[in-house]
C-alpha cells in the first residue's frame, strides 16, 4: 500500500515536471524567449553578453520590416544563431560586398547586415538569407539593466 | 467535470499536444507529383506520410533520405525532396546556372524523384540545413501503401564526387 503511494506521487510529481516541461517549449517556440548574444557584429547596438528579449510572432506572420534585428539561424551552421539587422526585403536593391554589386534581393528572402560593418559575417559574404531561417525579432534589451532599452524602430 | 478541471486540461492539453508534434513528428498530406513514383504514384489519389522531427534534431542526414523543407521561395510552403548532395558534394546539375556544383557548407542539394516536374535545387540552387523542418520515414494512408520510404538514389543522380 505504502510502496503504492509512493510510485503514485512519483508519477504525479513527473506528470507534473512534463506538463510544464511542455508549457515553457510552447512559450519559448511561439511566443518569446530570452537570447544571449555574443561576438562583435552588432556593436555599438549590442555588446557581447547583452541579454535580449525576442518575440517569435512577427516572423511567424512574415511581418518583418527594414530594421528590425532578428534573430536566424546562420545559413552554413545550423546549429548557431545569428543577430543581425534586416536591411533589405524581397525586391529591394541592396549593394553587396563580394561580388562589390548591387542585388536583387529574391522573393521570400532578406538582406541581414551587421551593425558593424566592418566585422561582421553577414549578407554580404552568404547572400540573401530565406525567410524560413528567421526565427526571433528582438524587442527588449533586459540585461544589463542599467542599459535596459527597446530595440524597436517602430 | 467541472468547468475549472476543463479548462485546466485544455491549458495543459494544448502544449503537450504541440510539444509532441514538434519533436516526434506528425502526418502531413503530400500534395503534387514532384516525388512520384515513390509518393502519389497515381495522381488520382494521395498519399500521407509520417514526418519524422526527431530525426533530424542534429541536422544529420544521408544522401537519398526524403525531407520537408521550408521553400526558400516561400516560406509558408512546405515541400518534399530527396537528398542528393551533402556539403562538400560535387553535383551535376539538370537546367541549373552552373553545369557543375559545389555544395557549400550547411547546405544540401535536394531533388524530386519526377524529373522535369519539379522545382527543387535545379531552380533556387543550393538549400540551406536550416531550413530543414522533418524527414518522411514512412507512408501511413492509403493502407495497402503503408511502407517504409527507402533510402535510394538512382545510380545517374550520384554526387560525382563525395565529400569525406
Amino acid at each position: 500500500m505504502n510502496i503504492l503511494k509512493i510510485l503514485g506521487k512519483t508519477c504525479g510529481f513527473f506528470g507534473y515536471v512534463i506538463q510544464y516541461a511542455c508549457v515553457t517549449h510552447c512559450t519559448f517556440e511561439y511566443l518569446g524567449d530570452f537570447v544571449m548574444c555574443s561576438g562583435p557584429s552588432m556593436e555599438p547596438t549590442l555588446e557581447s553578453n547583452n541579454i535580449l528579449l525576442t518575440e517569435h510572432v512577427t516572423p511567424r506572420l512574415y511581418r518583418l520590416q527594414r530594421g528590425d534585428i532578428v534573430i536566424a539561424k546562420n545559413p552554413t551552421n545550423p546549429k548557431q544563431n545569428i543577430c543581425k539587422r534586416v536591411v533589405g526585403l524581397p525586391g529591394d536593391k541592396v549593394k553587396g560586398y563580394f561580388p562589390r554589386r548591387s542585388h536583387i534581393v529574391p522573393r521570400g528572402h532578406v538582406w541581414l547586415e551587421g551593425d558593424n560593418s566592418g566585422n561582421s559575417s553577414d549578407s554580404r559574404i552568404y547572400g540573401p538569407v530565406p525567410l524560413g531561417l528567421i526565427r526571433s525579432r528582438v524587442i527588449y534589451r533586459v540585461w544589463p539593466l542599467d542599459k535596459f532599452a527597446s530595440l524597436q524602430e517602430h | 467535470m467541472s468547468f475549472k478541471s476543463v479548462c485546466r486540461s485544455i491549458l495543459f492539453g494544448i502544449p503537450i499536444g504541440v510539444t509532441f508534434l514538434d519533436t516526434v513528428g506528425y502526418v502531413a498530406k503530400v500534395e503534387g507529383i514532384s516525388m512520384q513514383p515513390a509518393l502519389n504514384p497515381e495522381s488520382t489519389n494521395t498519399d500521407y506520410v509520417f514526418l519524422s522531427r526527431w530525426a533530424i534534431r542534429d541536422y544529420k542526414i544521408e544522401r537519398g533520405d526524403v525531407i520537408s523543407l521550408t521553400s526558400p521561395k516561400n516560406p509558408k510552403q512546405k515541400i518534399i525532396k530527396r537528398v542528393v548532395g551533402l556539403q562538400g558534394d560535387v553535383v551535376s546539375t539538370m537546367g541549373y546556372k552552373n553545369r557543375y556544383v559545389k555544395v557549400p557548407e550547411g547546405h544540401c542539394w535536394v531533388e524530386g524523384d519526377h524529373t522535369g516536374h519539379t522545382l527543387d535545387s535545379n531552380t533556387f540552387g543550393p538549400v540551406s540545413l536550416g531550413l530543414i523542418t522533418a524527414k518522411a520515414v514512412y507512408i501511413v494512408w492509403p493502407p495497402e501503401r503503408w511502407q517504409k520510404l527507402e533510402n535510394k538514389l538512382p545510380e545517374s543522380r550520384k554526387p560525382l564526387s563525395l565529400s569525406i
